[in-house]
């Protein structure tokens, strides 16, 4: 079983991210669950959501917040200065984050891997949100995918199709773009 | 051809009132179960869904106007949560007393104030009496199933019934779901061919005054009905799993053959315990699930069996009725009441107000199970800073 968790901003749509993610394992077969961890939500307020991948040909049925995940999604880098955000990651495990800056520049402990992409940017690029608040989550998955090999691109693609009911093209070309852009840190 | 598709529970539950084809739903949103009446309102919007929508100001109001259809008799469904059901609450007792089979779909939340949308059964449970059936669904897949099972019976037996789903744990996780196709249910769930229907054309009173003479056999009536529909749960569970390929009963096993141990659950926090009793098992400790999937009608005479010469019992109560126990944990005390060899039954209560509780919550409770002597009346699990254990007299233990 594979446990991930999200972190965004409200807007963001950390918890479509999870759904996505979720459906894109499910088309090729797997058992899956996604969930938001809700509070009352606001713009701008920190979102988590999560989702866990059972093993080819096993289900699930564990209900509870994910504390141990083997990766994380950071849909905006500025939450890692809380650290709640990395807490109880599994180590080697992938923080995916977005920001314009080199992994090396997040300074997150060695024990981690760590990507980053330019999320923001390449929404923008695809007219996804506004300048202000960027919709950066299919972007983040395109990243997340090429770091982990969870699932494949085009299960992804698949994905967006399925559970982003706007601007499908676009959300799938700023998966496409953040696929090929991402830059995967060094072990340390 | 059934569908698999990736969904949440609310969801489900729409696909549950539009596979069932509900004709009348009538709704008040209010959160976590907005996405339930959101999507079925889209659905019948845009024909999908061949019902009528009806807006309302309230939940008294959603709950009179499905009385109304379902009097008209039109197959009528409706969904709330938390303080909307608490709203409802002189309408459902009229759909019981009136013979109407609503079914109705709570997103159990917890009660304010504190104002919470979490996970808390205390809502559902607080309506154990008006006289509708209730059933709690564990899983997506029956948050769907459950609603078309409810109008099987309940259009037997004239009388409404509502499925339990727990706040954002089922009603906002998404995970894989059957839809069954059209024809299937169609075949399991006939057209609702009502005795009596308002009909302008042979117009008669209803609900009107009744004297000293008829009250209590109307009363009595609907007690006899809900004993019966205890035995169409059974028959009609089973004829879903041969018509629709997932059998269902109002209790469910898991583990328990030689379960010396035996933990009682009901609702999604029953799926850590199942993982829970599997570990516990690796360890070597002999521990079963009972799954309490209707309340009402109560499975007395089942768990009395079940239970019978087990060693000891845990009752898992996501809720709370102040001056006694746990909901559940009173009922299962009063189903063995007077057998034999019933065994001594422990309630914790948990996870209220949408608390995690985790496998490994689970598993402590066990071994607090295990080991401890008096079961008292209640024992809280997670208070923060208090071990498990009975309420202590200090009142200065929370300060």
């Amino acid at each position: 079983m594979i446990e991930l968790r999200f972190h965004g901003r409200g807007g963001q749509g950390a918890v479509v991210a999870s759904k996505t993610l979720a459906q894109a394992a499910f088309l090729s077969g797997r058992y899956v669950q996604s969930y938001p961890d809700y509070g009352v939500e606001r713009r701008g307020a920190p979102v988590v959501a999560f989702a866990r991948i059972a093993e080819e040909g096993d289900d699930l049925f564990v209900r509870q917040d994910i504390r141990e995940p083997h990766h994380l999604l950071v849909l905006d880098a500025t939450l890692l200065t809380n650290p709640a955000v990395l807490a109880g990651l599994q180590p080697g495990g992938w923080v995916v984050a977005n920001s314009p800056d080199s992994p090396a520049s997040l300074g997150i402990d060695g024990r981690f891997r760590v990507a980053t992409v330019d999320a923001s940017r390449i929404a923008l690029d695809h007219g996804l949100g506004s300048a202000a608040q960027p919709v950066v989550n299919t972007a983040i998955l395109g990243a997340f995918v090429r770091a982990t090999g969870v699932v494949t691109l085009r299960d992804l693609l698949a994905a967006i199709r399925h559970e982003v009911p706007v601007k499908a093209e676009e959300n799938q070309l700023a998966a496409s773009d953040a696929h090929e852009q991402v830059v995967l840190g060094v072990p340390v | 051809m059934p569908e698999r598709l990736l969904l949440t529970g609310n969801h489900a539950a729409a696909y549950g009132a539009m596979l069932s084809r509900a004709e009348v739903i009538s709704a008040y949103p209010i959160t976590p179960q907005t996405m339930i009446v959101e999507l079925l309102s889209e659905l019948t919007a845009s024909g999908k869904l061949d019902a009528t929508f009806i807006t309302v100001e309230s939940e008294h109001s959603a709950m009179a106007a499905c009385v109304g259809a379902s009097a008209a008799g039109a197959r009528t469904y409706t969904a709330t949560s938390g303080q909307g059901l608490a709203l409802m609450h002189e309408m459902l007792h009229w759909a019981v007393g009136a013979r109407l089979p609503v079914v109705l779909t709570n997103v159990s939340r917890a009660m304010a104030p504190g104002w919470s949308i979490w996970a808390d059964q205390t809502d559902i449970l607080s309506q154990r009496d008006v006289g509708w059936m209730m059933l709690f669904a564990e899983s997506v897949q029956e948050a769907q199933d459950f609603i078309i099972w409810s109008y099987r019976v309940a259009e037997q037996v004239h009388l409404p019934a509502m499925v339990g789903m727990d706040a954002f744990i089922l009603s906002h996780t998404a995970e894989p779901l059957i839809v069954h196709d059209q024809s299937a249910v169609d075949a399991y769930l006939p057209k609702f061919e009502p005795i009596y229907a308002l009909d302008p054309e042979d117009p008669r009173a209803y609900g009107g005054l009744v004297n000293r003479d008829h009250y209590f056999e109307l009363r009595y009536k609907i007690f006899e009905a809900m004993d019966r529909a205890g035995e169409l749960l059974v028959a009609a569970g089973e004829e879903f799993g041969e018509v629709l390929g997932r059998r269902y009963a109002p209790l469910e096993g898991y583990l328990l053959d030689d379960a010396e141990y035996v933990i009682v659950s009901a609702g999604a926090l029953t799926s850590n315990v199942r993982q829970a009793v599997r570990d516990a098992r690796a360890r070597g400790i002999k521990v079963g699930l009972l799954r309490l999937v209707a309340f009402r009608p109560f499975p007395v005479a089942a768990m009395r069996r079940i239970l019978a010469g087990r060693r000891k019992v845990a009752v898992l109560d996501r809720n709370m009725g102040p001056g006694h126990s746990g909901i559940f944990a009173a009922e299962v005390r009063s189903a063995l009441f007077g057998s034999s060899s019933a065994p001594e039954v422990f309630d914790y209560v948990v996870g209220l107000g949408g608390r995690d509780v985790r496998v490994e919550t689970i598993l402590e409770v066990l071994d607090d199970l295990i080991t401890r002597d008096d079961p008292e009346m209640a024992l809280f699990v997670g208070v923060k800073g208090l071990p498990i254990g009975p309420i202590r007299k200090e009142a200065e233990v929370l300060r």
